[in-house]
């Protein structure tokens, strides 16, 4: 069963090499550009986001590094062997699929074990090796239930144990946590974090939840109509936004233009007070939103513009909050809680 | 009160339409042995000489060509029935909903359309009716029986169980094996198995596709023509009934088995 592609193991990983390396990938469907120009690279054991709006090309970057969309320009290196023509079934990677992608004729353990199986190994030892992968994933003693007699929560953990049953050293997850609710979301994100330092390999996420993002990379690319806008950790994407774009994505669109200065501003860093004397701009709140832990208020600038501040709701009630609405306002800030942000390439189109 | 009322009404008006649809069948059986070549009631003696009599040359070569044709047209349902349904729950192609109509109208139209259609075709292409073009008017709607099933199944299943093998490191024979054949192969054997039993009691399209073959429905509708061998006809039908029985209730049982499921609210991508 020879392949005319070359595999993975025809070459051995570079030590010191970055886990993926992506350059200058290009992905097109039709007419339509999925990926325009990508480079990426991600070191070793990271905990690595990709956060984007749906059609951002996100996810179809995830699947050119899994191996299921051949990229029309650019290189796929994994542990800096190239990897680009390379069929998915021969790549050092594994995969969690956003539908989890169960197989539903074979019990939980059979899926488990089925990258050990392929590979040819007693049913013994993978069957060994699935339970404590099972452990692992805190569904013990589940292994003969179907996926059908599980819950959406347990199926995802099935996934994630079948995908690093196999010990690959890039796993790659497509919104694994997008089907769930809310409380399970938040739980998962904290074990999916531990999961990875645990296990000491790199994760690659990809997510459209800004908070997820924030919450659980080391790293994270903020993703933008095929391209890459900003690289770097949580606090630095979230704290110096480098467009517009990430500005809006990444927490609340905060931009105020005053002379020749664009700038933004992170609501919480705004401090609002009574109209009267005092430094800040002037401004009417137009729009109250109570959020229970704290409350959101839209404020019309007087000089033009429009900002959003976030108020802890210290002493507040929900009554008190909505009251503000129509109230003459200051808003004030320190020079220092600006960010200066370039022009978006997509103004004005 | 009323709630009780109304539950005794539908419980009694189920059974009116059960009784309704078993009652005939019933009789049928009942008549199969009766002594008296004259169906009249109550029947005075019983007797098994019936089964010894269909049993000849006759009904024995229609049942032959009936299994022939049933499974034939089975087969090139299930070959093409699948590939349709394959390509259109997996491409997006210029004209695919069109295809679905095409494919589905044969079925939704009356027997007697497709029969005729049929017989105006062959006659216009000096075709003569034989076996194969028995096979050919059975497999117009054994095609659609096939295509659904199968098409239902691939949209049950997540899309990327596929890739999913794949990723494991599954070759594609392993891929075939292990993902492919299980999950579809249900739904094909329920898909084959309907095809069959309505290709084994089909009429019309067969009185107007068969040239001087006789299928075994249309070996029954000769004889109650007739009038004769009516005990016969009882006979047979008892048997038929025995054996569309039994491959309906096996795909039912298949169709609801396979369990499939996928992810929870799968966003669209």
């Amino acid at each position: 069963m020879a392949t005319l592609a070359p595999t993975a193991a025809d070459a051995d990983p570079v030590a010191g090499a970055p886990a993926v390396r992506l350059s200058g990938i290009r992905r097109a469907f039709g007419d339509v550009v999925a990926v325009d120009g990508v480079d990426l690279d991600i070191p070793a054991g990271e905990f690595f986001t990709m956060l984007g709006p749906s059609g951002s090309g996100k996810t179809t970057t995830l699947r050119v590094i899994a191996g299921f969309e051949r990229p029309d320009a650019g290189s796929v290196e994994l542990q800096g062997v190239d990897v680009t023509r390379v069929a998915p079934s021969q790549r050092a990677v594994n995969t969690v699929f956003q539908d989890y992608a169960l197989f539903p004729h074979m019990t939980v353990a059979e899926n488990v074990e089925y990258g050990l199986r392929v590979k040819g190994m007693s049913r013994k030892d993978r069957r060994s090796r699935a339970e404590a992968m099972l452990e692992k994933v805190r569904l013990p003693g589940l292994g003969k239930r179907k996926p059908v007699q599980l819950s959406g929560g347990q199926r995802q953990r099935v996934a994630l144990a079948r995908a690093i049953v196999n010990g690959p050293p890039v796993l790659l997850l497509d919104e694994p946590l997008g089907a769930l609710d809310l409380k399970l979301r938040q739980e998962m994100q904290i074990f999916l974090k531990a999961l990875q330092r645990d296990l000491g390999i790199t994760f690659v996420y990809v997510t459209h939840d800004q908070e997820e993002a924030l919450t659980m990379s080391d790293r994270l690319a903020v993703f933008n109509e095929g391209r890459i806008e900003q690289v770097g950790a949580p606090a630095d994407v979230y704290e110096h936004p480098q467009t517009e774009f990430v500005a809006g994505f990444v927490g609340v669109s905060n931009v105020l233009e005053r002379g020749s200065r664009r700038f933004t501003i992170r609501p919480e860093k705004i401090r609002m007070s009574d109209d009267g004397a005092g430094p800040g701009e002037p401004g009417t709140v137009r729009e109250v939103v109570y959020v229970g832990m704290v409350t959101r208020y839209v404020v019309d600038l007087d000089d033009g513009g429009q900002l959003v501040v976030v108020r802890q709701n210290l002493e507040t009630s929900s009554q008190d909050a909505l009251a503000e609405r129509g109230k003459k306002v200051r808003l004030s800030w320190r020079p220092e809680h600006t960010y200066e942000i370039g022009v978006d390439k997509e103004e004005g189109t | 009160m009323e709630r009780r009322a109304t539950r005794v009404a539908l419980t009694a008006w189920t059974v009116l339409v059960v009784l309704f649809l078993w009652i005939p069948l019933a009789l049928i059986l009942l008549y199969a042995f009766n002594k008296s070549n004259v169906e009249s009631w109550p029947i005075s003696s019983f007797t098994t000489h019936w089964f010894h009599a269909a049993w000849n040359s006759e009904v024995r070569s229609a049942l032959w060509l009936s299994v022939r044709v049933g499974l034939t047209a089975t087969g090139i349902a299930l070959v093409l029935g699948s590939m349709a349904a394959f390509g259109v729950a997996r491409f997006r192609f210029f004209g695919r909903e069109a295809i679905s109509f095409l494919l589905i109208l044969p079925i939704a139209l009356p027997g007697i359309v497709t029969g005729i259609a049929l017989n105006s075709a062959f006659l216009a292409g000096h075709i003569l009716l034989s076996t194969c073009t028995i096979i050919v008017g059975h497999a117009t709607f054994c095609v659609i029986v096939v295509y659904n099933n199968v098409l239902a199944r691939l949209r049950r299943s997540s899309p990327s169980l596929i890739e999913a093998s794949q990723d494991l490191g599954a070759d594609g024979w392993q891929t075939f094996r292990f993902v492919i054949w299980p999950v579809l192969s249900t739904a094909l054997v329920a898909g084959g198995l309907l095809a069959f039993a309505l290709s084994f009691d089909e009429v019309v399209v067969t009185y107007f596709t068969a040239g001087a073959q006789n299928t075994l429905p249309l070996l029954i509708f000769g004889y109650i023509r007739l009038g004769q061998q009516l005990p016969v006809v009882n006979v047979i039908a008892f048997a038929m009934i025995l054996v569309t029985a039994i491959p309906v209730l096996l795909a039912q049982r298949l169709v609801r088995d396979a369990g499939l499921v996928r992810g929870a609210g799968a966003a669209a991508h």
